[in-house]
């Protein structure tokens, strides 16, 4: 187990810079996913840590070591690849000790590893079989215990869940979550599936185009995004951005309604900014409780409990969060208030958070 | 297909009969010469049943050869044979081993001028043996490799086509094959052997097959290179035995000796069938 550190990282792909600089010290065991979109860089970063793409700029640490000359096998990691990179001509247990026998440890530890990683991934039955035999399911597992039997201090994942289907998925994405929590081991995995993000992280890198937008708990990227594009990229659906001009303590949306901005932002000069609010935090307005504005709803999806009710504020798309017993459809008109307390201002040119 | 046409299909399987009888007659007849006694082959017309003698002739061949004035003394077969085992052998062997090591660092390495070197490979394709049959007789006599097994193998050896079907395979094999093995701490070499050698044996097998027909049938470089009998091969023998007169030779047991020069091809076709067919058509990952 180790500690892991990256300092000012970049890289170039000839004069193209794919990644512009990510800081980052990820503590001894912790669990920390990377997610961002397609093309975005996750890969790259990851495969910089392992070592199987060269740093352009910056320094990665792993435990007390500065590992950016060191040959991948020496920095004592494991990876686990999106397509399982099973050695397809050898079996189960030849794929799972095959590094272990490059090493030239003893038959008997190769053994007790082996029966060791077999037994938690539940893999016994299969030790015989070659990987055309297995399952999907099956030979994600056998891809995780040949790093798991490495007993490596850091785990690199690069969506490894994405070719199973959602069922199993779901499934593997606790079992993965269980295997840290046993194991302990340091690990960072990538995604671009926001829910495995929110579900196994301790820490998010959000990526946005070769930077790290924001860094931090799911609790906290959720309800505090640090710019609009971590506020649109996490959370389904999406936060609303709506523009809005401060004044005096007040938001004003472009169809004048008014809003009284709480504590905490009632000191923003006054100017255009965009108002980011979740889904979730807009209620139905209660009688007696002055509505703030009313949605003229286009559609309604109903999910089970909840329903999205999809329509515009002042001219801009937003969602809305309700609970399907409050009982809107295509074409309400429901009377909303806004939670207030959830609402950030983000700066119209930069979309950065204004705290 | 699905569609069923009975028409179509008897044509097609009378096509097919057709040829057969056209590339096996000749097979046959060769059979049916080498089971006949002098004697019996003489008459006209030329007996189309066989004969009793099969089993004397072939061992006649196999140990004796067959005895004829005017060429110095019979070579038996079975010293051509091995002869012809140890060139197809080693040329398929070593077109086999150098086409991979040179596919590998084709594809696995970055190195100075390395379209340069695979465009040059590439390029030998054009020149077979026939074309450079010269110059490399030449090197062949300087470094006094006349007359030996070195000098009939080793000037067959380099192989285009094996190193070409071979980078072909190795550049479909995933690249996370690759870096799952380096993070598993396998070297370079390592990896040839342990991932990319298995990996690759249904095509070793096809082109084990290709190249040991293709030793096997060697006529012209042998021909210059092996002037002392020791040194023949059967299918040079063969061919010297045609060309002498016609009227003091033993037929039957020339042909006892052509038989016996299609079976070991026959045999490794036979044996290694079901592999090379896989290697050719699928490719296994
Ligand atoms: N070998 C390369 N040469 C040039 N550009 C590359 C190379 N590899 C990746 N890139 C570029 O770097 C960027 C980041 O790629 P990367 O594979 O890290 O994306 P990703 O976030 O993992 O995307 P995905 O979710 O699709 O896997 C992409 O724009 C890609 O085009
Ligand atoms: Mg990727």
């Amino acid at each position: 187990m180790a500690k892991v550190s990256l300092q000012g990282v970049k890289k170039n792909y000839g004069s193209i810079r794919v990644i512009h600089g990510v800081d980052i010290e990820i503590k001894d065991g912790e669990f920390i996913v990377i997610v961002g979109p397609s093309g975005c860089g996750k890969s790259t970063l990851l495969r910089m840590i392992a070592g199987l793409e060269a740093i352009t700029e910056g320094s990665i640490g792993i435990g007390d070591r500065v590992v950016n000359d060191i040959e991948p096998r020496d920095r004592d990691i494991a990876m686990v690849f999106q397509n399982y990179a099973l050695y397809p001509h050898m079996s189960v247990f030849e794929n799972i000790s095959y590094g272990l026998r490059i090493r030239g440890m003893s038959k008997a530890d190769i053994q007790k590893r082996v029966d060791r990683a077999a037994d938690i991934l539940q893999l016994q039955p299969y030790l015989q079989r070659r990987p055309r035999e297995l399952s999907g399911g099956q030979r994600q597992r056998v891809a995780m215990g040949r790093a798991i039997v490495r007993e490596p201090s850091v785990f690199l994942f690069d969506e490894p869940l994405s070719n199973l289907d959602a069922k199993l998925r779901v499934q593997m994405r606790l079992e993965i979550k269980r295997l840290h929590q046993q194991l302990g081991v340091t690990s960072i995995y990538v995604t671009h599936d926001q829910v495995e993000a929110m579900t196994l992280a301790d820490r998010l890198i959000v990526m946005n185009q070769g930077r790290a937008e924001q860094i931090g708990s799911p609790a906290e990227v959720y309800s505090n995004p640090a710019t609009t594009y971590v506020g649109g990229f996490i959370g389904s659906p999406p936060m609303n951005f709506v523009p809005c001009k401060v004044e005096a303590g007040q938001a004003v949306l472009d169809d004048g309604t008014s809003l009284a901005l709480p504590e905490r932002l009632r000191g923003t000069p006054a100017g255009a900014y965009i108002l980011g609010i979740r889904p979730e935090n807009m209620h139905v307005a209660q009688p007696g409780q002055g509505a703030q504005f009313t949605l003229a709803v286009d559609v309604a999806e109903e999910l089970g409990a909840d329903t999205l009710l999809h329509g515009k504020i002042a001219g801009t798309d937003v969602v809305v969060r309700l609970p399907s017993t409050a009982g809107f459809h295509d074409n309400s008109r429901p009377s909303l208030v806004a939670d207030m307390a959830q609402v950030h201002l983000y700066d119209r040119e930069s979309g950065r958070n204004i705290h | 297909m699905i569609e069923r046409r009975p028409i179509a299909d008897m044509i097609g399987h009378l096509i097919l009969l057709a040829a057969i009888f056209i590339v096996a007659f000749p097979i046959y007849l060769a059979v049916i010469a080498a089971s006949h006694t002098i004697e019996g082959l003489s008459q006209a017309p030329m007996p189309l049943l066989p004969g009793a003698e099969l089993l004397t002739n072939t061992a006649k061949a196999l140990f004796d050869g067959p005895q004829m004035v005017g060429v110095s003394g019979a070579t038996p077969a079975i010293v051509l044979l091995g002869n012809s085992m140890i060139m197809a052998i080693s040329i398929a062997v070593g077109k086999i081993v150098i086409s991979l090591l040179s596919a590998f660092a084709i594809v696995y390495f970055r190195f100075p001028l390395r379209n340069f070197f695979f465009w040059m490979i590439f390029i030998t394709l054009m020149l077979p043996v026939e074309v450079r049959i010269i110059p490399t007789y030449k090197i062949v006599a300087d470094l006094g490799l006349l007359d030996t097994y070195t000098g009939l193998v080793l000037p067959l050896i380099a192989s285009a086509t094996a190193t070409f079907l071979f980078r072909q395979f190795f550049m479909t094999v995933p690249d996370e094959l690759v870096e799952a093995a380096r993070i598993d701490g396998a070297g370079p070499m390592r990896f040839f052997w342990d991932v990319l050698v298995p990996l690759s044996r249904t095509s070793i097998a096809a082109m084990f097959v290709i190249q040991f027909i293709y030793g096997w049938n060697q006529y012209l470089w042998p021909l210059l290179i092996a002037s002392d009998y020791q040194y023949q091969t059967i299918v040079l023998a063969i061919g010297r035995l045609i060309r002498a007169p016609d009227a003091f030779y033993e037929w039957p047991v020339i042909m006892g000796m052509a038989v016996l020069a299609l079976l070991p091809p026959v045999a490794v076709v036979l044996l290694m069938q079901r592999w090379f067919v896989k290697g050719l058509v699928e490719t296994e990952k």
